[in-house]
């Protein structure tokens, strides 16, 4: 005998054996996304105040390109390809990084989350995302593999671990069924495909997904989408930076005759040591 | 000081950057034990001793990252490691944040050297994809250090380790390894110490062979630029830049490609970078240390050759 509901999020009742209890298969996804505010992959790198601080004069800011290019486009189509469901994005920032939240909302999230505080270390981050994704019923977690300014690769495992759950990175590939997620993971040399019972935090790198550019609608709609400001809970930052420099600067190219490429070997060799 | 440092090891082997964090450990300034994970040959478990471990603990068994970490805070805890110490690839990022919420340690991930240790203890790191350098101080008591592969030079300091298995109790995984898919052939991407790299200008998929070939003369990596990854020219994970896979080779051979900036982020730590490209005004040439102009297509075959005599005159 197979009975079967639809209710408001489609859920269906599949009945194991005969009196045993009912697995329960939710067809929507909760997602929520952690994107970050970085500057624009041109910007020029200095820093002020005795190296201490970076210096934002005339550098735009953008979503770090994995969390927007892979982790919430990749949300997206899972949600679409449901049919259902939800996807929130995150980020812990103060109130000018709004602007970044309206560049995703535009593209297609459904809403939005900001936690009101300076991002000061990635455990700061996770406890935040944390604290406000616990009891909230998300299916998964994504964030991007690591942010272009301070190249961390930290915020999704610490997450995971706050939230007890599986973390699988890098994150190449993501399909859902049912409640199980299969993920391609491309680490040295090799892809793994694996697949783990959600919930759990994924990192999203490339290949998961294709950039999407936001339409006229997209960010009409995303005016009015709501954008929901928490204020952070009480957590110590465990790490800070006290100072910043410039890597040291290259002596100059040596150009070499097109005609002599002995020449090139005999340089990498005996000059350069490479080979 | 004592230092806890993880290395991997598989197929009997310990990978080079298990070496490279005993000696990281060993220059930090501390009485160092290494966890070996996976299956190693004793010979090779024992050699960490004399690049400074002086205690080796070998867990046997094949676990995935996140049982690792039970085994890691269960090393931390038996050794009363005060540095606990990483490298940051790819099995690194799994573990190291994990272990960092685990035992609130601060954690610096991509650490370019050794800390120093007066007062404060402050390790510089690389920010802005490699555009500039921050000195980070953890501030906790136990800390973290995920360091960058390549970034200690390998040196034995000539000691024995003391060897004993290892196996602490952990949580069963709910990731189910379905299958592995080998890249057959191939040297691993951010593991390669040559790599050739290709971009728009080659024109089209169909021109690859040359570039192939030059890696296999030298024994080399494949690479490519974002717009040929993207046009399904190459395979997705030979993309390195910014958005792609960040290596730092000891050489880079790029071979028409115009040198952006986001391209850049991804190559610019690597130890020598060689340009090919037939403009001379292609940015790329600012970041290079040797640089030819010239048209791909006649350039690449002649390095072949150069290359090919090069290697049997070694032999
Ligand atoms: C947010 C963002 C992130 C990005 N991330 C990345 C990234 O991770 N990695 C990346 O690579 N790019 C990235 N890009 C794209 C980057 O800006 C460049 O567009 C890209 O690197 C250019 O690729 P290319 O050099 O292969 O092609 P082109 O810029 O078209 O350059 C081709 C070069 O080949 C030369 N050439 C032509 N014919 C010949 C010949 N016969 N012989 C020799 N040389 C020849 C030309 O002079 C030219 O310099 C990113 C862009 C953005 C906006
Ligand atoms: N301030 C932030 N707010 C929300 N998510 C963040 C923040 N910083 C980092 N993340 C997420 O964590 C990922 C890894 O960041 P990081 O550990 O800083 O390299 C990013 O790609 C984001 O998805």
């Amino acid at each position: 005998m197979f009975v079967y509901t639809a209710l408001k999020d489609f859920i269906i009742f599949v009945p194991l054996r005969k009196n045993s209890s009912y697995l329960i298969f939710k067809l929507t996804m909760n997602i929520l996304v952690c994107i970050s505010k970085v500057p624009d992959t041109t910007s020029k790198i200095a820093f002020t105040d005795n190296n201490t601080k970076f210096d934002t004069t005339n550098v735009q800011f953008i979503v770090n390109p994995s969390d927007e290019w892979y982790a919430l486009v990749r949300a997206l189509e899972i949600k679409e390809s449901l049919g259902s469901g939800n996807v929130t994005i995150i980020t812990v920032g103060p109130a000018e990084d709004d602007a970044i939240i309206r560049k995703a909302l535009a593209i297609g999230a459904d809403e939005a989350v900001r936690i009101n505080a300076n991002p000061h270390d990635s455990y700061f981050v996770a406890a935040q995302i944390a604290e406000y994704a616990k009891n909230k019923n998300f299916d998964l977690i994504l964030t991007g593999k690591e942010t272009i300014d301070y190249n961390n690769a930290e915020v999704g495992g610490m997450i995971a671990e706050l939230m007890g759950w599986e973390y699988i990175t890098p994150a190449n590939k993501l399909d859902i069924n049912g409640r199980i997620a299969r993920v391609e993971s491309e680490v040295g040399g090799e892809t793994r495909v694996l697949e783990c019972e959600m919930p759990l935090v994924i990192s999203a790198a490339k290949g998961m997904a294709d950039q999407r550019i936001p339409n006229m609608r997209g960010i009409m709609a995303a005016r009015t989408k709501p954008i929901h400001v928490i204020e952070p809970a009480p957590v110590n930052a465990q790490v800070a930076i006290t100072r910043f420099e410039l890597p040291p600067a290259k002596a100059g190219v040596k150009l070499i005759d097109p005609e002599n490429m002995d020449e090139l070997v005999r340089l990498l060799h005996d000059e350069a040591k490479v080979i | 000081m004592s230092v806890l440092v993880f290395v991997e090891a598989s197929n009997g082997k310990i990978k080079k950057v298990g070496f490279e964090g005993v000696v990281y450990g060993k220059l930090a300034g501390g009485s160092v034990s290494a966890v070996v994970c996976g299956e190693a040959d004793a010979a090779e478990v024992a050699s960490l001793g004399e690049y400074g471990a002086s205690h080796v603990l070998h867990v046997k068994k094949n676990y995935d990252t996140g049982a690792l970490v039970d085994v890691m805070a269960a090393a931390a805890d038996k050794t009363g490691a005060s540095l606990i110490v990483f490298p940051f690839d790819n099995t690194g990022k799994a573990i190291a944040p994990r272990l960092s919420a685990r035992l609130k340690a601060g954690l610096v991930s991509g650490a370019l050297g050794i800390p120093s240790i007066d007062g404060a203890f402050k390790v510089k790191k690389n920010v802005f994809s490699g555009k500039a350098i921050a000195e980070v101080e953890i501030k906790t008591d136990k800390k973290i250090v995920a360091f960058s592969p390549n970034s200690v030079g390998l040196q034995k300091s000539g000691g024995t380790a003391t060897v004993e298995e290892f196996s602490p109790a952990v949580k069963e995984s709910k990731i189910k390894l379905i299958e592995t898919k080998k890249l057959e052939g191939e040297v691993p991407l951010p593991e390669a110490e040559l790599v050739v790299s290709a971009g728009r200008g080659l024109k089209g998929p169909e021109n690859w062979g040359m570039i192939e070939e030059l890696a296999r003369v030298i024994g080399a990596a494949t690479a490519c630029s974002r717009p040929v990854a993207d046009a399904h020219w190459r395979p997705h994970h030979e993309h390195v830049g910014q958005t792609g896979v960040a290596i730092r080779p000891n050489l880079y051979i790029a071979i028409g490609i115009s040198g952006a900036i986001q391209h850049l982020a991804g190559v610019n730590q690597s130890k020598v970078i060689v340009v090919v490209n037939n403009d001379p005004e292609a940015p790329f040439f600012k970041a290079a240390d040797y640089g030819v102009v010239g048209d791909a297509f006649q350039v690449v075959p002649r390095m072949i050759e150069s290359f090919k005599k090069f290697k049997a005159s070694q032999h």
